[in-house]
Parts: structure tokens; C-alpha cells; sequence
């Protein structure tokens, strides 16, 4: 895959492996690849979304090692040996959608879909941490991240049916 | 937009982040949680030939209480991120503060990256951690190729965005000193949105005696200036018992004191009267918390 940034000759590579959504993946990037360019130019993982890249707007938010990250804040050498999620590795192991992605739709907590990445990977690791939230704890859950179309209001009633669902999925679950 | 080029150092201990330094001096930059540093590498507002990564050095990965002859001390290392230190249990329970401070640093997700050491070498005005070691009276250590050095926070922070640690130094580690006896501190802010810089934030630490009296009140105030700004307001609340302290002189105080300025999220005025309004919240905060640390203690 051709990297998007031109590498000048003097501009030494770093072979860069991450485990993305399980899977052991590998680039060799200039240091000045940020991790949110090599998710999307390097490795063609084109979910994750870049819109300030100054760590404002929270499009490109993944998971490393769990925890949520802006990745246009980050080299992707920085990560190297690191286990990330993408909004590619929230889905359901079975391929369907995750209750998290099944609650936007239903909600209609997406227009264009331009923030939802950064918003499903956000309140993924959100409901993870505190399964039950209010109304007002939805709400600053997702102060980090800015949408130009919803107004949010809908997309703090998905993240409400999203711990709706995930508690339904539990009890459903066997065992 | 995208950062220019540089090349990339990952030391494993402070030895060698420091000889890297020495070696590259003003070419070089330190790279901590990126938080700061890399809006302004995109932004190519600074194109630094060299970056040392910090992350990796497990020395500086520390946060613990630890006892000095003069009381407590929080120490922070320079790969402790914002939310270690805010979720540390025993640190909360010494120093409250801390974490009163840190949930209004942005938000959750750049306090999992962001280091406190990092946010206080950035210096920047809006700044919480600098606010809070200065409100302390703490210090930071650094370290360079040439020997150790210890900053009080009143030589630290010399400017916006600007510390007395020079080119060749690293921060190795901060410490915000425990204040003894009963305690109580609020932090305040006002925001255009939750987790952004502060249009004006106030933190108070009050030191209270046996009979209720508070002995000691000072305020920390941020986006006030180019520094964080500290004033003394013991005699301005009075020696009165400390439910009756006169938060209003307080706060008429703090708004003579700063000499804030205008600029796109607010006015110099707005600012001065926020100032004051959130000083009287902060130190009525900062009663009702030392009041609630008394009842935790009669408790147990
Ligand atoms: C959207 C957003 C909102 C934010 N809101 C706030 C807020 O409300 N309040 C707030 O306080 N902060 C805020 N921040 C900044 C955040 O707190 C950063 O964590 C902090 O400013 C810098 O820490 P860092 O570890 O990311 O440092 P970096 O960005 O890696 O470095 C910052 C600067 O400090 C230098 N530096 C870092 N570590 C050292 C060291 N050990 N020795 C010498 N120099 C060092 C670097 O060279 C660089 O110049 C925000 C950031 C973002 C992206
Ligand atoms: S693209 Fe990373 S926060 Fe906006
Ligand atoms: S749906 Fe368009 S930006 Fe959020």
C-alpha cells in the first residue's frame, strides 16, 4: 500500500507491528506516522475517522491496550507491540453488529456517520467500565467527542439503549 | 495537517533520554503523552529535528505517597499518565486535591494518554497541574547529563508556556507535597464545554485547627495570566470558625489581585468577575470537604 505522506530520502522507516482487533499487522512507516494515518493509509483500516487532528473532535478515537486514545494524537511508532481496537473490532465475534452499533441505528444517533467511529469506540469501552449510566452520566460520557448533525440528543438515547441491550444480551447469555 | 519529519529516539532509562538530550539540546524534544506536543507538530507550529520518547522508561512510571521529614508527598513520575494519578486510591486519600484538580483536565480519554509531568513542563496557562503545584508549594525534580536539580514551583513556571527547565534537562518527577493537619480544597471551573481549558478555574486549600478555625486559606487560579496566579486569603476569610469564614472578602480580594485579559472565549472583565464568584465557591467547597473529611474520620 503506497503511504500517503511522500518519505524524503534522509527519512529513515520503522518496521511498526500492532495486533489490530487480534489480528498481528505490520508497516513500515516513517516516525512521523501518525497512528491514525497508519490504521487507515498503511493497514487500509479505513473505519477510523480523522477530522481536527489536533485531538479535538474525537473521530479518531481507538482502543490501546483497552484504554481509549485519540489516535492523531500518537506515532504509530510509539505503539509498537501494542493491542489496538478499531471501530472494525466492535462488532460482534459472529459478525453482527455489537449492541453499541445496533443502538445508533435504532436511535438514529448518526446522520452523516462522519463522528460515529470515535463515538462506538468511546461508549464501547465506556458501558465496559460503568454498565448502568444515567441520562446525565450518558451525556458527559460523550463530552470528548463532537457531532455537526445529531444535536446529540440522540446519541445520548443510544448510549442509554446500548446499556439497555448489552444488559439484555447478559441475561440472554448462557450461563 | 501532517507533522514534518524527525527522528525518533525510544531510551529505556533516564540515562540515556538525558544523553540524548545533552547530545541534541535545542533540536530535541521530549515526547510524553503527546497530548500537547503533537496538536503543535501537526499544526506544524514546532518542527523539532529530534524526539525522545519518554514512555518506555519504567523508572519514571511511579506514582506513590511517600513519607519526608516535613509530612507526606505525592511524587509523579514523568510516564504517569493523568488518570493513574487520578485513580489512585492512596494518593486520593492523601491528597484530595489531585483528583479534584484532574477531572477537569480535558477528558477521560486525554487523561489515559496525558502525563502530569508533561502537562506541567507544557506550562500552559490554563493549566490545571501547574495551578495545583503552585497552590502546594511542591517542586519538580530534573536531571540532565551534568546532575540532578530540584525547581520550586514559584521559579517553575516563568511564563506562558515557558519553565526555568532548559533544553538539555528532563523532568524526571514532580512532587506535590501533603498539607499536615485537617484539610479541606475544592476545584472550580467555568468551560464553554466539559473537558475544555478552563475560561477561568479556582482551586482552594484550607487548613483548618482543632476548634474549627481556619488557619490557613489560599486560592490558585487559572487562565488568569501568564502564571498561575496564588493568593493568600487567611486574613481576608478571617479567624472565624470555619463555616462562618467571610468567602465574599475573599473573593473581593482575588478580584482586585488578577489581571486577567480579553480574548475570544471571554473578557478581561468577564474573567475578573468569574474569578471572584468561583474563589467564594471553591472556598465554600473547600469547607464542606474539610468538614466531610472530619465526619470520615470520627467514623472510623
Ligand atoms: C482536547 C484536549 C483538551 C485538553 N484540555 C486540557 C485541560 O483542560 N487542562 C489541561 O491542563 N490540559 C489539557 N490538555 C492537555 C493535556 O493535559 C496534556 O496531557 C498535557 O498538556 C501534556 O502532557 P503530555 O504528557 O501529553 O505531554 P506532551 O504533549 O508529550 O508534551 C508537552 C510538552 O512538555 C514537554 N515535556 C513533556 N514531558 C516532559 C519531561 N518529562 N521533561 C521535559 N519536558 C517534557 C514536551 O517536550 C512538550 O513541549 C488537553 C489536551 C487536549 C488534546
Ligand atoms: S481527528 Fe483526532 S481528535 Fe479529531
Ligand atoms: S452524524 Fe454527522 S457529524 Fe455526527
Amino acid at each position: 500500500m503506497t503511504a500517503m505522506t511522500p518519505t524524503g530520502p534522509a527519512e529513515s522507516l520503522h518496521e511498526v507491528t500492532l495486533t489490530v482487533n487480534g489480528v498481528p499487522r505490520s508497516a513500515s512507516v516513517p516516525a512521523r506516522r501518525l497512528l491514525s494515518d497508519f490504521l487507515r493509509h498503511d493497514l487500509g483500516l479505513t473505519g477510523t475517522h480523522v477530522g481536527c487532528e489536533h485531538g479535538v473532535c474525537g473521530a479518531c478515537t481507538v482502543l490501546v491496550d483497552g484504554e481509549t486514545i485519540r489516535s492523531c494524537l500518537q506515532f504509530a511508532v510509539m505503539h509498537d507491540g501494542a493491542e489496538v481496537t478499531t471501530v472494525e473490532g466492535c462488532a460482534r465475534g459472529d459478525g453482527e453488529l455489537s449492541a453499541v452499533q445496533r443502538a445508533f441505528g435504532e436511535c438514529h444517533g448518526l446522520q452523516c456517520g462522519f463522528c460515529t467511529p470515535g463515538f462506538v469506540t468511546t461508549v464501547t469501552a465506556y458501558l465496559d467500565q460503568h454498565p448502568d449510566p444515567s441520562e446525565a452520566e450518558a451525556r458527559e460520557a460523550i463530552t470528548g467527542n463532537l457531532c455537526r448533525c445529531t444535536g446529540y440528543q440522540n446519541i445520548v438515547a443510544s448510549v442509554l439503549r446500548a446499556a439497555q441491550l448489552r444488559r439484555e444480551e447478559r441475561e440472554e447469555a448462557p450461563g | 495537517m501532517k507533522p514534518s519529519g524527525f527522528a525518533y529516539h525510544r531510551p529505556g532509562t533516564v540515562a540515556d533520554a538525558v544523553a540524548l538530550l545533552g547530545e541534541h539540546g535545542p533540536e530535541a524534544k521530549v515526547l510524553a503523552g503527546g497530548q500537547s506536543l503533537v496538536p503543535l507538530l501537526n499544526m506544524r507550529l514546532a518542527a523539532p529535528a529530534h524526539l525522545v520518547d519518554v514512555n518506555r522508561i519504567d523508572e519514571l512510571d511511579v506514582v506513590r505517597v511517600a513519607s519526608v521529614d516535613a509530612g507526606q508527598v505525592v511524587r509523579v513520575g514523568a510516564a504517569a499518565r493523568h488518570s493513574r494519578v487520578e485513580h489512585d486510591p492512596l494518593v486520593h486519600a492523601a491528597l484530595p486535591l489531585l483528583r479534584q484538580a484532574l477531572v477537569l483536565v480535558a477528558h477521560p480519554t486525554i487523561r489515559h494518554r496525558g502525563t502530569t509531568v508533561g502537562s506541567l513542563a507544557h506550562a500552559d496557562p490554563a493549566g490545571e497541574m501547574p495551578a495545583v503545584l503552585a497552590l502546594l508549594g511542591g517542586s519538580v525534580t530534573v536531571r540532565s547529563q551534568h546532575g540532578q536539580r530540584e525547581i520550586r514551583a514559584a521559579d517553575f513556571v516563568t511564563g506562558p508556556m515557558t519553565t526555568s527547565v532548559r533544553a538539555d534537562e528532563l523532568v524526571t518527577e514532580a512532587s506535590f507535597p501533603v498539607p499536615p493537619g485537617r484539610t479541606g480544597s475544592a476545584w472550580v471551573e467555568v468551560a464553554r464545554r466539559a473537558g475544555d481549558y478552563a475560561v477561568c478555574g479556582v482551586g482552594v486549600l484550607i487548613a483548618v485547627d482543632d476548634d474549627d478555625r481556619i488557619r490557613q486559606a489560599r486560592a490558585a487560579l487559572v487562565s488568569m495570566g501568564p502564571v498561575p496566579v496564588v493568593v493568600d486569603l487567611t486574613d481576608a476569610v478571617g479567624a472565624a470558625p470555619f463555616d462562618q469564614a467571610d468567602w465574599a472578602a475573599a473573593a473581593r480580594l482575588v478580584t482586585a489581585r488578577v489581571e486577567p485579559d480579553d480574548d475570544i472565549h471571554a473578557t478581561a472583565a468577564y474573567r475578573r468577575q468569574l474569578a471572584g464568584v468561583l474563589t467564594a465557591r471553591a472556598g465554600r467547597g473547600a469547607v464542606d470537604h474539610a468538614a466531610t473529611r472530619a465526619e470520615a474520620r470520627a467514623r472510623r
